[in-house]
């Protein structure tokens, strides 16, 4: 058969079902319930005030290094802001501030402020996180318990709210202060956080003081943290999960002064370099991290650490950040993910801690890496995590089927002590333990409203949770 | 949306009276699950599936009006159900057996399976596609049949369909590599239903409970196709390998 004409146009039709150059497949740190995104790279404020203005039906959401273990920082069907292009900063000597994009990351201002004398006022156990999630997440470091968390040191910043506006808060003024603290642990659903100005440490040395004690049992470590802890700057417990003591390792400081250093080091006293060190593979089967290898861990970090040492100098990354030297460790835990059990009790309620380790033991899955610690007061953000007592930090693989009715009982536990979980680490929590859990939920709706009344602020999580 | 550890917040069913669907259903994990939407004809077989969920301690059941071959409406229908929150499974499960001695001595009736199983699986399928790919979430679980597998005397007009649907299914699910969504194609074997009451029963007969819990894992693993219960698989590599002429003459 002849063709019957030459100049036949097929007419093409844009199909529902076709992708964008800008779709990504995003998860948190913990790898866990993908969704797809339409990822974009602003590259200035005024790019973000134009995407909200004409944002559709399934929303925005700001997304940093994703260093969330959940979904808070991924939204399906949503545009996502990739912030990270937007991360200058100036370090402001005179006043010991530094005012920084939200994309910035606590890496690079450190990178710049160390060797100037100064440090961040809280940082998390990595580095890799911007100061909008930071803000967002309200997150707490090992001097929660002296310093409070992050959003307690930021002095203002700009947001951009739903309807596109510029806005600058205070944390103090009557006219944005509600506005500021809905945002500090908002997760990033009050608006686009684009700059803030937080206060830092001034530091002598970029060497930490530490003091190091290996404890026979759980109890032997929380009660040296409830004897001790008010004389250190810094603390943190590492908990052997598979001991069936509850062993652990007790390391406490503060930042090294001058006189402490040797002469050798004494000559580059704020010296600060970044260990550079492989990433783990690519590629790793599920069940990789099972009784044995847990144990095994377990077993050579206990010994890893001195039974007792006074003074001992650390650098900054191997005391704050230790696992930053292993790029993507994420990936240990094979394609299924996993997720980071995290919550706060009273000190009334310290019997949770060792309930939750023999618990997840029972169901065959062991912590892999398990942090404990105690906080100070609250801030005034609702939406805050901390609050006073102890902080337990659990990772396990999200393989393990029996791991959600566990997890659901110890939250109730958890719950009806008045404790709650972090939700920068949440991924599977109910819609009612949060409600019940953060009282102060309903005051952030309603200045959330405020702030973006069409709903155009979306994630995973606050669809998961009804937020 | 599934959480960390697989749990669903919200099903919808499309032929909701299916006792398949309904068995997938209770094997899904229940602890986050707030709502479930029954789709399909009235009948009391739906208000049963209803109150059988209801009771097993589900928020909201929602019964709604859905027929297959009213093809004109889907489009609607799948966006109002999707309007008023994300659907995170869905399963497409209506389907009918028709008699194949009554179907070739009416064929209008094998242009009724037809519409139902194939065109109108398709339709509402491209329909539900198109929403859980502008969610970026969800999963498409599509109940295909052994019988379209290999053609076989007996039920050759219900397989045919099956084998379109099928085909249709698995390509949808490679258009949607990427979107967030994904398809799941599940090929029963012979299910102790209402719709198989008084037929003689085949090799590897099962129940719906098993079908059930083979999709909930298979959704849990991330699979693309699987076969209940799961051994069939090999059986029908077996039966796709055997000769026409063998194969005609073999008890149907």
């Amino acid at each position: 058969m002849k063709a019957t004409g030459t100049s036949t146009e097929r007419v093409t039709v844009d199909s529902p079902l076709a992708g964008s150059e800008h779709d990504q497949l995003l998860t948190g740190w913990g790898r866990t319930a993908p969704s797809r995104a339409q990822v974009s790279r602003p590259s200035s404020a005024q790019d973000i005030q134009a995407s909200i203005r004409a944002a559709g039906p399934r929303g925005v959401l700001a997304r940093g290094l994703g260093r969330s273990y959940g979904d808070a920082a991924q939204s399906g069907g949503a545009s996502v802001f990739d912030m990270t292009t937007l991360h200058t900063f100036d370090l402001d000597i005179e006043a010991g501030t530094v005012t920084a994009l939200a994309g910035a990351s606590v890496d690079e201002i450190l990178r710049a402020i160390v060797p100037a004398g100064f440090f961040v006022p809280v940082t998390a156990g990595t580095r890799f996180v911007t100061v909008g999630g930071a803000i967002a997440a309200d997150i707490h470091g090992k001097n929660h318990h002296i310093e409070g968390s992050f959003g307690s040191h930021v002095t203002r910043m700009s947001v951009i709210d739903g309807n596109g506006e510029l806005l600058e808060l205070s944390p103090d003024d009557p006219a944005t202060s509600d506005m500021f603290w809905a945002t500090v642990g908002g997760m990033g659903l009050t608006g686009v956080i684009v700059d803030a100005t937080f206060r830092l440490i001034p530091i002598e040395t970029s060497r930490m003081s530490v003091d190091t004690v290996r404890c026979v049992d759980l109890d032997d470590v929380m009660s040296r943290m409830i004897e001790g802890d008010d004389n250190y700057r810094y603390s943190v417990a590492w908990i052997d999960s598979v001991a069936p003591s509850g062993r652990g390792v007790l390391t406490r400081g503060d930042h090294a002064s001058r006189s402490q250093l040797n002469a050798k080091e004494a000559a580059h006293p704020l010296e600060y370099a970044t260990p550079s060190l492989p990433s783990a593979p690519a590629f790793m089967p599920n069940g990789l991290l099972n009784a044995a290898s847990v144990r095994a861990f377990n077993e050579a970090w206990f010994r890893k650490h001195p039974k007792k040492r006074h003074g001992e100098l650390h650098s900054i990354p191997s005391f704050f950040h230790p696992l930053d030297g292993v790029r993507d460790w994420n990936r240990i835990y094979g394609p299924q993910g996993f997720l980071q059990y995290q919550f706060v009790v009273p000190d009334a309620a310290g019997w949770i801690v060792e309930r939750t380790l023999s618990r997840l033991k029972d169901v065959g899955a062991p912590s892999f890496l398990t942090v404990l610690k105690r906080f100070g007061p609250a801030n005034r953000a609702p939406l805050s995590f901390p609050q006073p007592g102890w902080t337990l930090a659990a990772d396990v693989p999200a393989g393990n089927d029996q791991l959600g009715p566990v997890l659901d009982e110890l939250d109730e536990l958890v719950a009806s002590e008045g404790g709650r979980l972090y939700l920068a680490k949440d991924s599977r929590q109910s819609p009612s333990m949060l409600a019940r859990t953060y009282p102060r939920l309903g005051e952030w709706q309603t200045v959330r409203d405020r702030m973006d009344p069409r709903g155009v602020f979306t994630s995973d999580l606050g669809r998961r949770l009804s937020l | 949306m599934i959480d960390a550890l697989g749990e669903p917040q919200s099903v919808l069913v499309l032929g909701g009276s299916s006792e398949i669907a309904l068995a997938t259903v209770q094997a899904l994990p229940r602890a986050r699950m707030r709502r479930v939407v029954l789709a399909g004809r009235p009948s009391s077989a739906l208000d049963d599936a209803a109150a059988e969920l209801g009771n097993v301690g589900i928020p909201t059941v929602e019964v709604v009006e859905f027929d297959a071959t009213a093809t004109d409406n889907h489009g609607a229908f799948i966006d109002e159900v999707f309007d008023n929150g994300d659907i995170d499974i869905v399963i497409l499960a209506f389907g009918v057996l028709g008699d194949q001695m009554e179907v070739e001595a009416d064929p209008s009736q094998a242009v009724h399976i037809a519409t139902v199983n194939y065109t109108g699986a398709v339709s509402v399928g491209l329909h539900v596609a198109r929403r859980l790919r502008a969610q970026g979430h969800g999963h498409l679980v599509v109940i295909s049949s052994v019988a379209g597998d290999r053609a076989r005397r007996a039920n050759y007009v219900y397989g045919s369909t099956k084998a379109g649907l099928d085909a249709f299914a698995q390509g949808l699910g490679d258009a949607l590599v990427g979107s967030g969504a994904s398809v799941l194609v599940v090929r029963p074997g012979m299910v102790r239903t209402r719709m198989s009451a008084g037929l003689p029963e085949a090799p590897m007969t099962t129940d719906p409970d098993v079908v059930g819990k083979t999709i909930v894992h298979a959704l849990r693993k991330g699979k693309h196709t699987v076969y209940a219960p799961g051994p069939l698989r090999f059986l029908m590599t077996a039966v796709k390998s055997v000769p026409r002429p063998v194969f005609r003459k073999l008890p149907q």
